[in-house]
């Protein structure tokens, strides 16, 4: 089984087209446009309909009748969620431990796999299997004694206690050590006839020519960082410490009954479109990252 | 000059990875709460708690009530998706691109997002359901219905992962296989049931085996839509509760930890036992 999820682009390999009969035209509509509006609309109304709700008044939220526009687009729960939570400050923190965790992780995972293709050393499939096998370990069963061992050093309420725990990276490496072996052996060896030491090696050559690899590993972990949640949750109990996530989390036991919707929506806002913003225009590097993990040797 | 680029990440994964589970079974010996500094041991006392009490039964039923549901639904739509999405109409890659969206959204904000939806007094879907004639079920205060909410959401979060990866399955079938079956009569149903369904075995099982394991791992949409797991709690989130939610028994949690570690490590082995012998190659 090979390159199971390489590419799942559309529009690719050899396509039969059959004479454009009433019937297949009709096949066509039934069995491809109206699932795939069905499906487009079932995901993307529930987040409309949050980004309406984020600007709705209390009188428009709580009424048994389906209001679907907001009378106005004044920004007052944001303002009310702000005022709860510190949001501006929650948003900084969410952005530190992405961008510091997610860039550790790559370069981190640079260094590994090129460790793993490049360098000789004796158990090196040993090595690779034991970093792999990470992959299979949850976050959640490691949980309880890394609470243990972060707490026990002070790392409560900190950055580094929020990214340390995380940073060991399986996946980015995986994929790395993958893209690294596809790379032509002869421009290394010219790079080593040269005189170059690994370290220029690497940053010459080898991380040059594989920066698109490398930016869908940054992409998929800083997905993955923006989003991380347990983690966060049991090591933060400060508000000026919390992730967005965590924070929302303490809106939502804060802010309580109907009317508190519009507020919760407003911050559910700013964890979301962020993410959105960035899948919609780096869509298909995101989405190779993700579904690589089916690719098997 | 290995160690010394390989170096950090194996001591991280080392010390955050390979020592938790170590520790984990050592503190699944301990009757002992976060915090304490004394704790006394029990042995398998933990264990023996368990599996005695109504709590495993209950627990372990969720937890496959919840895997199987999620699993099944999140396969059986995301192959139907697949499958319009291999049409290649028009439009098909915005398609896919909404569809896959959800899974790269925070678990926490998309649960919050259905929460408000599914809200019996002032949610969308009651108004709706009331527009029909009908009533709104009670999802927050029936722990079966709780139960079937976080299903749907999750399905909901994680059918574009499947629709992607069984989209790619389906573009390596052989048109020529399909077009020959055509010519010797086989209708749109039989070639599904014939051809397309068994070529596509190898991306069924990897995807049964890793949402087997993503769906024991779920914990973002319970924590936040069902705080207390009201009929929401599974092998994962009672290891939570009970270290984090106030019960006070972080061995106790640990060993359930421990538990659900083993049904992971048996289910991953099979995978590979299995993955080399049962499934149909190309």
């Amino acid at each position: 089984m090979s390159a199971v999820a390489q590419d799942a682009g559309l529009g690719r390999g050899p396509s039969r087209q059959r004479p454009l009969s009433a019937r297949n035209l009709a096949t066509t509509v039934a069995t491809g446009y109206v699932p795939l509006v069905l499906a487009t609309l079932v995901v993307v109304l529930p987040l409309l309909w949050m980004v309406f709700s984020s600007f709705k008044s209390p009188s428009e939220l709580v009424t048994q009748d389906l209001v679907v526009f907001p009378h106005s687009l004044a920004p007052t729960n944001y303002h009310d969620a702000a005022r709860t939570v510190p949001f501006p400050r929650l948003f900084l923190n969410s952005a530190i431990v992405t961008l510091v965790g997610a860039g550790l992780k790559v370069v981190l995972a640079i260094f590994t796999a090129y460790a793993l293709v490049f360098v000789r050393f004796p158990f090196k499939r040993v090595v690779f299997g034991a970093i792999l096998v990470t992959l299979m370990v949850p976050p959640q069963v490691s949980l309880l004694p890394n609470y243990v061992l972060i707490s026990g050093l002070g790392g409560n309420d900190t950055y580094w206690g929020l990214i340390l725990p995380g940073l060991g990276t399986g996946f980015g490496t995986f994929l790395l050590r993958q893209q690294f072996m596809q790379l032509p052996g002869s421009t290394i060896e010219a790079a080593e006839i040269d005189g170059a030491g690994h370290w220029r090696r690497l940053w010459r050559v080898v991380v040059p020519i594989s920066l698109p690899s490398i930016a869908t590993v940054a992409l998929v972990n800083i997905v993955f960082e923006w989003n991380d949640y347990l983690w966060p949750l049991v090591i933060v109990s400060e508000p000026r410490m919390m992730t967005l996530p965590v924070g929302l989390t303490l809106l939502r036991n804060s802010e309580s009954g109907a009317a508190s919707y519009g507020i919760l929506m407003a911050g559910t806002v700013c964890v979301l479109v962020p993410v959105l913003v960035v899948f919609a225009t780096l869509q298909r590097h995101i989405v190779t990252g993700l579904t690589q993990g089916a690719v098997k040797d | 000059m290995f160690l010394a680029f390989a170096a950090p990440n194996i001591l991280l994964i080392a010390a955050f990875s390979y020592r938790p589970l170590i520790s984990n079974i050592y503190y699944s010996t301990l009757n002992w709460t976060l915090g304490a500094p004394t704790a006394k041991k029990v042995g398998f006392g933990n264990y023996v708690d368990f599996f005695t009490s109504p709590d495993a039964g209950r627990i372990l039923g969720t937890t496959a009530v919840f895997s199987v549901a999620t699993v099944g639904g999140s396969m059986a739509l995301g192959l139907m998706i697949a499958l319009a999405l291999n049409r290649r109409v028009k439009g098909a890659g915005l398609a896919r691109a909404a569809v896959f969206s959800p899974f790269v959204l925070s678990g926490v904000g998309v649960g919050l997002v259905w929460l408000f939806i599914f809200d019996p007094t002032v949610g969308a879907l009651g108004s709706i359901l009331r527009g029909l004639g009908a009533s709104s079920p009670q999802w927050f205060n029936d722990p079966t219905l709780s139960l079937v909410m976080v299903i749907i959401v999750y399905v909901w979060k994680n059918m574009g992962y499947a629709a992607v990866i069984y989209l790619a399955g389906l573009q390596s079938v052989s048109p020529d296989v399909l077009e020959a079956a055509s010519i010797d009569g086989a209708g749109s149903t039989r070639k599904f049931f014939a051809i397309t369904l068994p070529l596509l075995g190898p991306t069924t099982f990897f995807l049964l085996v890793t949402s087997i394991l993503n769906s024991l791992q779920a914990f973002d949409l319970i924590r936040i839509m069902t705080p207390l797991g009201q009929g929401t709690t599974t092998l994962i989130y009672d290891a939570y509760l009970q270290a984090f939610g106030g019960y006070n028994r972080a061995g106790y949690s640990a060993a359930v930890s421990t538990i659900l570690f083993a049904l992971l490590v048996v289910l991953t082995l099979l995978q590979l036992t299995f993955l080399e012998r049962r499934v149909h190659y190309r």
